[in-house]
């Protein structure tokens, strides 16, 4: 009989090059994705002498630093310098280079799998926390540091210890105005932003299933604000559509194989898990978070907590920071909480289903603060405004932009001034996070609309006729 | 890298808990490449004020301790967000060895790969090292990595524990990379029969 196994087991063994008595594992590493910072990682590999293994399998994108705003500006001159920098790095060494001008650049984790570059069995690392997005196509995906960036493009490979897995089993139908944001920020209000330390979390269930692969990636992507070595959805037909046809996607007459390959990889029944969890997707209201930790979350009817409340003191002494911080009151209705800006964007919500969801509740409405949409690749931007998504945004009030990260992460030129309070899609509301002093309450695409419309936090469900004139 | 063995250097005593990679090295500064000495920007903010003057009570700004390379610290240093810049500047500074109770984890991890000692040892001993340090201005702690143990000024010994695959890399300055190139013929094998299993990701030529 053989032993039935998860996804996560089946790419892990496949992957296994060696393995040290003490558990440390010598990883073969598929596809390498890095971001402008990475160019520390080419200095190391040319300080010690080292060469790129496989420049076919490494793939450089300009997201983190590159300006996103479309007035013609000049950028920063050592934003400007770091971008050549990059440039001349991936001559070099023959990697591909997804830079400033090109047609299909972006965030590395929207890139990836618009290109094909992302598939299912694969190990990717990336240059970046949220390399847990490809997981939704049934990678096994993770960040790594400058160091261990060189080390991969040196070696194609990298030494790990086995985590532990989890299963999040989500079934149940979405609410009207719940998206798969507002399903992630429930399961990290409920295990909490240290509840997957050490553990690589599949997520399963009729939910699960139901959604686009998009939506999945959504999931995948807050994976780690939960502490969580990655996250996984095993492959199933959606993965396989999605996937076909795409540049660095199977030829066609590799595609049978692939196929067959992937849709082995799902876990299998019966296969056992390190812990499990469970969550009704039908109990889940659309959410908002309230504090510095992407864990401090509640439901938009609900209130900011007390921390008088709290039991322990590590905790309480945190959430009291947390709302002096953000400047909230203990028993604060969410939606009284007023708004100065939105961010729409993001590796977490920067995809055409993102953008189509916040230009529905946008649409013929005008909003009363500002706010940009930028998406999150160069493809999203050309299919947004084929759509006409992009005249929806604007003829709303709020800016569109050029594709990248911008205000995720705030080290583009665009940032939230001190003290502002910013809606935002993106995924981490850590203090400074959006620019020093600026407050981030995440949110969904649907939820940031709504909030650009009435000026505060607002349940979408209940938006009405606010905002038509 | 530079090989650690025996080191007995001046120290310098950072005599605060917590202290984090974006004290160590601000982010604003990772767009520089590291050849114009990432030293400038070690604890920038701490060194100097907003309008760019010195603060003088910052150790690492009093003359005593300017060509300090060991550091005495309390618990958790090198928490907070993973950049590698915070180690880095530390090692461009001519810093050889960190001593706290405690240190991030990822931040510890970075220091090994890039030939800096991290020790743990009690945070009585910590504070002891500090005032000691600090009480003589500067006085020199001698470590011995072969031997795992740390000397204070007062000639008092401590031994502390590192994982064998740390200590390895840091006394023969070996660069991780380095070591696993010499499972070179395992990751060929490997990838060869990757290869031929899955023959749709030929790009990767
Ligand atoms: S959008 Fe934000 S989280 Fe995503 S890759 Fe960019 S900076 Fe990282």
């Amino acid at each position: 009989m053989t032993r039935q196994q998860t996804l996560f087991d089946k790419i892990w063994e496949s992957h296994t090059i060696l393995e040290q008595p003490d558990g440390d594992t010598l990883l073969y590493v598929d596809r390498l994705l890095t971001q402008e910072n990475s160019f520390h990682a080419f200095d190391n590999l040319r300080r010690d002498g080292h060469t790129v293994r496989n420049p076919g399998q490494v793939f450089n994108f300009s997201d983190h630093y590159v300006p996103t705003r479309q007035d013609g500006a000049k950028p920063d001159p050592a934003i400007a310098k770091m971008v050549d920098i990059i440039r001349a790095d991936a001559e070099q060494y023959g990697t591909r280079l997804f830079g400033p001008d090109d047609p299909d650049r972006g965030i590395l984790h929207v890139v990836g799998p618009e290109q094909g570059i992302t598939q299912p069995g694969l190990i990717i690392a990336g240059a970046d926390s949220h390399t847990s997005t490809h997981g939704a196509l049934g990678a096994f995906g993770f960040g790594v540091g400058s160091s261990e960036t060189a080390h991969i493009m040196a070696t194609q490979s990298i030494w790990r210890k086995r985590p532990k897995t989890m299963r999040i089993t989500i079934d149940g139908k979405l609410g009207y105005g719940v998206s798969a944001k507002d399903i992630i920020l429930a399961i990290i209000g409920k295990i909490g932003a240290g509840g997957a330390v050490g553990h690589v979390i599949e997520y399963a269930g009729s939910t699960i299933a139901g959604m686009t692969v998009e939506q999945r990636m959504t999931i995948c992507n807050m994976s780690i604000e939960a502490g969580a070595r990655a996250g996984l959805v095993s492959p199933d037909a959606k993965t396989i559509d999605y996937v076909k046809g795409r540049p660095y996607a199977p030829s066609a007459d590799k595609q049978d194989q692939a196929v067959a390959f992937w849709l082995a990889l799902a876990t299998d029944d019966g296969a056992v898990f390190d812990r499990d969890e469970a969550l009704d997707a039908a109990s889940v209201a659309p959410m908002a978070s309230w504090g510095n930790s992407p864990e401090d979350v509640s439901p938009i009817d609900g209130i900011v907590p007390d921390p008088a409340a709290e039991t322990s003191d590590f905790r309480r002494r945190k959430m009291e920071r947390a709302l002096d911080y953000m400047g909230l009151k203990a028993g604060m209705k969410l939606t009284e909480i007023p708004i100065d800006q939105v961010f729409i964007g993001s590796c977490t919500n920067g995809r055409i289903e993102d953008l189509r969801a916040a230009a529905d509740v946008l649409r013929g409405r005008s909003t009363r603060i500002p706010g940009m949409v930028v998406p999150g690749s160069r493809s999203v931007k050309r299919q947004a405004e084929e759509e006409g998504l992009d005249r929806v945004f604007t003829e709303a009030g709020l800016e569109w932009h050029d594709a990248g990260c911008s205000m995720c992460v705030a080290i583009n030129g665009d940032n939230v001034a001190k003290g502002k309070r910013c809606a935002s899609t993106s995924n981490r509301n850590f203090e400074g996070r959006q620019g020093r002093g600026s407050r981030t309450h995440l949110v969904s695409p649907m939820m940031a609309a709504a909030a650009a419309i009435t000026g505060h936090l607002t349940d979408v469900r209940e938006l009405g006729e606010e905002g038509r004139s | 890298m530079k090989p650690i063995t025996k080191v007995t250097e001046r120290a310098v005593a950072i005599d605060q808990i917590n202290v984090n990679t974006d004290q160590i090295f601000p982010a604003r500064f990772l767009k520089n490449p590291r050849s114009v000495g990432y030293e400038q920007f070690l604890f920038h903010d701490l060194r100097y004020d907003e309008s760019g003057a010195k603060r003088e009570q910052f150790p690492l700004n009093k003359d005593a301790y300017s060509d300090a390379a060991i550091i005495v610290s309390d618990q958790n240093f090198g928490c907070g967000s993973s950049r590698e810049g915070a180690v880095y500047a530390l090692v461009d500074a001519g810093f050889r060895c960190l001593i706290a109770p405690s240190f991030g984890d990822i931040f510890a991890a970075n220091c090994v790969k890039n030939g800096l000692l991290t020790v743990v040892l009690p945070a009585d001993v910590c504070a002891e090292l500090r005032r000691q340090i600090t009480d003589s201005n500067g006085a020199p702690v001698s470590v011995d990595l072969p031997a795992q143990t740390i000397e204070a000024p007062s000639g008092e010994k401590y031994s502390f524990d590192i994982e064998p695959f740390a200590k390895e890399c840091l006394t023969k300055g070996l660069d991780e990379i380095g070591i696993t190139l010499s499972y070179g013929d395992k990751i060929d094998g490997f990838e060869k029969s990757w290869r031929t299993k899955t023959p749709w990701l030929e790009r990767n030529a």
